[in-house]
């Protein structure tokens, strides 16, 4: 996974709150493979209407916003499926991090497994962000992960997001790589537990 | 004397394997379920040629894309038939067990583990699905996970998790007849909100919870997502023991005795500590249904839909009129004067016996006004209500009685919405686009969709029950 330290880019405001990963990535798509180019279908049907027209309101179609690398969104951002895949659009578009006042708890364990930053800043702060947005829409957006700083405009915003993802972020971090250094922990806890919790092990003989 | 502990703590302990210093613990998963979108973390282990650490302890099922018509054993459509084939392959290759089609025991993921016996009191249980939390019915730890999650279990059979807050919900009273587990759900949802408890594990508690069926518990704990949750529980109880002797991967015999013995330890001690308490009166939980694109978005059944205009915060009120936009209802609107173009019994939520049963109570000797299509949530929920005579009663009111899978709620079978139709539908998410490009949903328990059929409209079952057995 690439390591995420600081990033600056145009940043895209979408103020709606509860937007979910079916908006993210509309489920018809969930077929595809990576490799298809799931970032082209990125909020396909916020996007575009019923006949492929894009919709010129939406804020990622507009000019200024159309390369975004930051999104700034609104409450429980990311709610919904679990689908990892809304992620992989996102990233594959070549959004590197997500602001918003709360984030969809499993959209945001995913994020950090495909190195995106979900931001957490307090609901006041994101409607200002958007509101300097809107009114100059390519005002580049600084997202800097070690000191947990947005600089947008003349103003700085502190974040938070888990230490740990932070820390996951920052260092590229192979959780499989990781778990497998505590093989043996995991070996002496299975042998325990079959004897403390014999009814864990599904009854096969039916 | 120890500190009292709450339920999630005595199971989190249980499942402790190793804690790190920044708080993160890896813990060990004693079931993990996996479907035909589980397709990507199976490709994670191709490309590093490993093996299922633990098959045993992974269990399949073919739900998401499995036709409700047609054959099911040979699928027209090639992309379906392709992604039912996909996890046929990936599960045989690695020892896992299948239930798939053609197997008596297929359906919806979350039907099929408890309906086995394979999900009991106090097992950690992970899926690559949001509405895993369903398990916790049972008292079970047991939540959703994205790919990489799931390609990590399968390599390790462990998962790593920092200890969430911890939320209880209590809900003491009697509910009136023809309250449901969904009722009191999205009661709870509305109250919170669709963040009310992101991240948190929700823990139902209260005389109206413990008077609840497993079927009701297990429609509660599957919408707790919806509220954010992480996961939601119930305490097992003799409800939870009765519901699992017998199942086919439940302990017997003296074995589930003893078991017994450990589940009925397993709930918060008297004056555990959480980090949120919430209480509602079950009394006053009247028949809900959602008129908006949030499950957040639910009132009961005799409100009118909220108007922006009275609004004053203009965030809300910005929110307010996208919603009704999207789903066309003028602002003020009676909910009992919302049309509804179809109907949908089906879904992880509300799919089991109990569920046809409740629905079928209403719809007996009565015709439905519009089109609509009930699935069981698994096969052999299907055969037992074509025994008890369900299938004729939906069939009869012109009702389409398909097969079992997650169908219309998520729409990937092909059982879609129209855009712009309007579904009454037992499912669990009323999100944009649902049940299709452009489909207007509205969420709601069993009983009350057979309501809104039989009526043509959003319907307050409670009249139609009267001299009703239910």
């Amino acid at each position: 996974m690439d390591k995420f330290t600081k990033f600056t880019g145009t940043a895209c405001p979408i103020n709606q709150p509860n937007l979910n990963t079916d908006q993210i990535l509309p489920a018809r798509y969930l077929k595809w493979t990576r490799a298809m180019g799931i970032g082209k279908v990125l909020f396909q049907d916020l996007r575009f209407d019923a006949d492929g027209n894009e919709k010129p309101d939406f804020p990622i179609n507009k000019p200024a916003w159309r390369n975004a690398k930051v999104v700034v969104g609104a409450r429980n951002f990311g709610c919904g499926s679990s689908r990892e895949a809304a992620v992989y659009a996102l990233y594959d578009y070549g959004v590197r991090c997500v602001i918003a006042p709360s984030f969809g708890d499993i959209f945001s364990g995913n994020a950090v497994q495909n190195g995106l930053v979900t931001a957490i800043v307090a609901d006041d702060e994101a409607a200002e962000i958007m509101e300097t947005l809107s009114r100059t829409p390519e005002l580049p957006v600084t997202v800097d992960l070690e000191p947990q700083t947005i600089v947008c405009g003349n103003k700085t915003y502190s974040f938070t997001i888990d230490p740990v993802r932070r820390m996951r972020l920052l260092n590229g971090w192979d959780d499989i790589a990781l778990t497998e250094s505590f093989r043996d922990r995991i070996a002496s806890f299975k042998t325990g537990d079959r004897s403390l919790r014999p009814w864990a092990v599904p009854n096969t003989n039916t | 004397m120890s500190e009292p502990q709450t339920l999630v703590d005595k199971l989190w302990a249980a499942h402790e394997i190793v804690r790190r210093e920044d708080g993160e613990s890896l813990l060990w998963v004693d079931r993990h379920y996996v479907h035909e979108g589980s397709f990507h973390a199976f490709g994670k282990l191709a490309e590093r040629g490993v093996p299922v650490a633990e098959p045993g302890l992974t269990f399949g099922v073919a739900d998401h894309y499995v036709p409700t018509r047609g054959s099911r054993t040979n699928i027209a459509n090639p992309e379906l038939a392709r992604m039912v084939r996909q996890v046929e392959e990936n599960t045989a290759k690695h020892n896992v067990k299948l239930f798939g089609l053609g197997d008596p025991r297929q359906g919806i993921v979350h039907v099929v583990g408890p309906e086995q016996g394979l999900t009991l009191p106090g097992l950690l249980i992970v899926c690559g699905d949001s509405h895993t939390s369903t398990h916790g019915a049972l008292g079970a730890y047991a939540f959703g996970i994205g790919a990489s999650e799931v390609a990590h279990v399968l390599m390790t059979q462990t998962i790593w998790q920092k200890k969430p807050k911890l939320m209880r919900v209590t809900v003491d009273g009697v509910a009136a007849p023809g309250i449901s587990g969904k009722d009191i759900v999205l009661a709870i949802i509305a109250r919170i909100g669709a963040d009310g408890a992101t991240g948190g594990a929700l823990e139902f508690a209260g005389s109206a919870i413990r008077a609840l069926s497993i079927e009701g518990r297990l429609t509660l704990c599957n919408m707790s997502i919806e509220a954010g949750a992480r996961c939601g529980l119930v305490a097992p109880d003799e409800t939870t023991f009765a519901y699992l002797e017998g199942r086919p991967y439940a302990p017997k015999g003296a074995d589930f005795d003893k078991a017994v013995e450990e589940w009925s330890a397993m709930k918060s001690d008297d004056g555990a500590r959480f980090d949120k308490d919430v209480t509602l009166d079950a009394k006053a939980i009247a028949p809900i249904v959602t008129w908006g694109t949030s499950p957040e978005d639910a009132l009961p059944i005799d409100a009118s839909v909220p108007d922006p205009a009275r609004e004053t915060d203009e965030t809300r009120a910005k929110y307010l009129r996208g919603a009704l936009e999207y789903m066309g209802i003028a602002p003020g609107k009676k909910l009992t004067d919302i049309a509804v173009d179809r109907v949908f019994i089906g879904s992880c939520t509300n799919s089991r016996i109990e569920d046809l049963r409740a629905a079928a109570a209403v719809l007996s000797g009565r015709t439905s006004k519009v089109p609509g299509l009930v699935s069981a949530g698994s096969t052999l929920i299907k055969q037992q209500a074509e025994q008890e005579g369900l299938d004729r009663i939906f069939r009869d009111a012109g009702l389409e009685w398909g097969e079992s899978g997650c169908s219309m709620c998520v729409g990937i079978n092909g059982d879609l919405v129209a855009p712009g139709e309007r579904c009454a539908s037992t499912t669990n998410r009323n999100f944009r686009g649902r049940q299709g490009p452009g489909a207007r949903t509205h969420l709601m328990s069993p009983a009350m969709v057979a309501a809104a059929a039989v009526a043509g409209h959003l319907a307050d079952v409670r009249p139609m029950l009267a001299g009703r057995k239910v």
